[in-house]
């Protein structure tokens, strides 16, 4: 089924953070595989940070996905608006991954200004998909200002620890109308499988790929567990039980 | 006169635009976007903004982030 994001629509349910490629070759073969549609990006000093130095924007063009900037590095809500308007004009997208770092060790949002920001941007005609934490009431709060999804941390950007709080997680998804994509902390397959299995709409990652000894191979199983946690959560799963239940039946067994 | 331009000195001539220095920096300026003293100056508005002595611009490019 497709999957509806800010008034449109993707095939894949799976966005990738540009992030911590090695370079721009591998970064290309690792969307391709990805099979994303949409895709994250950073805005930086002309020829400082990687991928500034030229080539990105065309080689995003060359994959055919949409772009969604975000404003990494914003500590406070003044910050990242400016950083989303200057992004707008850069790139010719409202769309914005709203990030305000509350934290310099975790990298967790600072929830006050991410709120703040996240307002003032709808108002101003963006489409908002903030980076929050898995603090379920900010997260209605951040739907409640017109957020067009909640992007909660698993755990903390980059760590790879996978989703700390899965109950929290559940209860994000049971808390809003709009879309949840699990947003950092996936360090593997099994990771972005349990956050669709969970409830969750996509899984935004960038290091668990982009920072693996082969980014290609890992683009291609996050492919593949992204899709299939989603139908795993469709086909409704077993209960847990205690003691076993035996798939093969005990009538017809010979006496021996 | 004097400029900083992405946290570095820089002189340029007297009365130039924001799009004369953006033109000096980047060849095709896709992709780029402009803050001079912590305000955005939209694409449309880079011809008409005349830069004075002592401005900090933000010249902004994409790169790559999560």
């Amino acid at each position: 089924m497709p999957f509806e994001l800010g008034g449109e629509t993707f095939t894949s349910r799976l966005i990738l953070g540009t992030g911590g490629a090695a370079n721009l070759h591998v970064l290309e073969q690792a969307i391709r595989a990805s099979g994303t549609e949409l895709v994250t990006l950073a805005l930086r000093r002309v020829g400082t940070a990687p991928g500034s130095t030229g080539g990105l924007l065309e080689l995003l063009d060359r994959c055919g996905v949409r772009l969604l900037p975000n404003t990494a590095g914003c500590h406070t809500a003044t910050e990242a608006t400016k950083v989303a308007r200057l992004a707008r004009d850069a790139f010719d997208t409202d769309w914005v991954k709203l990030e305000v770092i509350g934290d310099e060790r975790t990298l967790l949002p600072d929830g006050v200004e991410l709120l703040r920001a996240a307002e003032e941007l709808v108002a101003d005609g963006f489409t908002v998909l903030p980076y929050t934490s898995d603090d379920p009431v900010l997260a209605r709060r951040l739907a409640d200002v017109g957020c067009a999804a909640v992007m909660p941390a698993g755990s903390p950007i980059g760590s790879g620890l996978g989703i700390g709080n899965p109950h929290h997680i559940r209860l994000i998804r049971q808390g809003v109308d709009v879309p949840v994509i699990l947003d950092a902390g996936i360090g593997t397959a099994s990771d972005a499988a349990l956050a669709m299995e969970l409830g969750c709409d996509g899984v935004l990652l960038a290091s668990a790929v982009t920072r693996a000894a082969d980014p290609v191979a890992m683009a291609t199983a996050m492919r593949y567990a992204v899709e299939a946690g989603r139908l795993a959560a469709q086909a409704g799963r077993i209960e847990r039980r205690f003691h076993a239940l035996a798939s093969t039946p005990d009538e017809g067994r010979p006496e021996l | 006169m004097e400029l900083t331009v992405n946290g570095a000195g820089r002189s340029v001539a007297a009365g130039a635009s924001v799009a004369d220095l953006v033109r000096d920096i980047v060849p095709h300026p896709r992709g780029v976007a402009v803050a001079v003293n912590g305000e955005v100056v939209p694409r449309t508005g880079w011809p008409a903004r005349a830069l004075r002595d002592g401005d900090r611009v933000e010249v902004l490019t994409a790169a790559q982030g999560g």
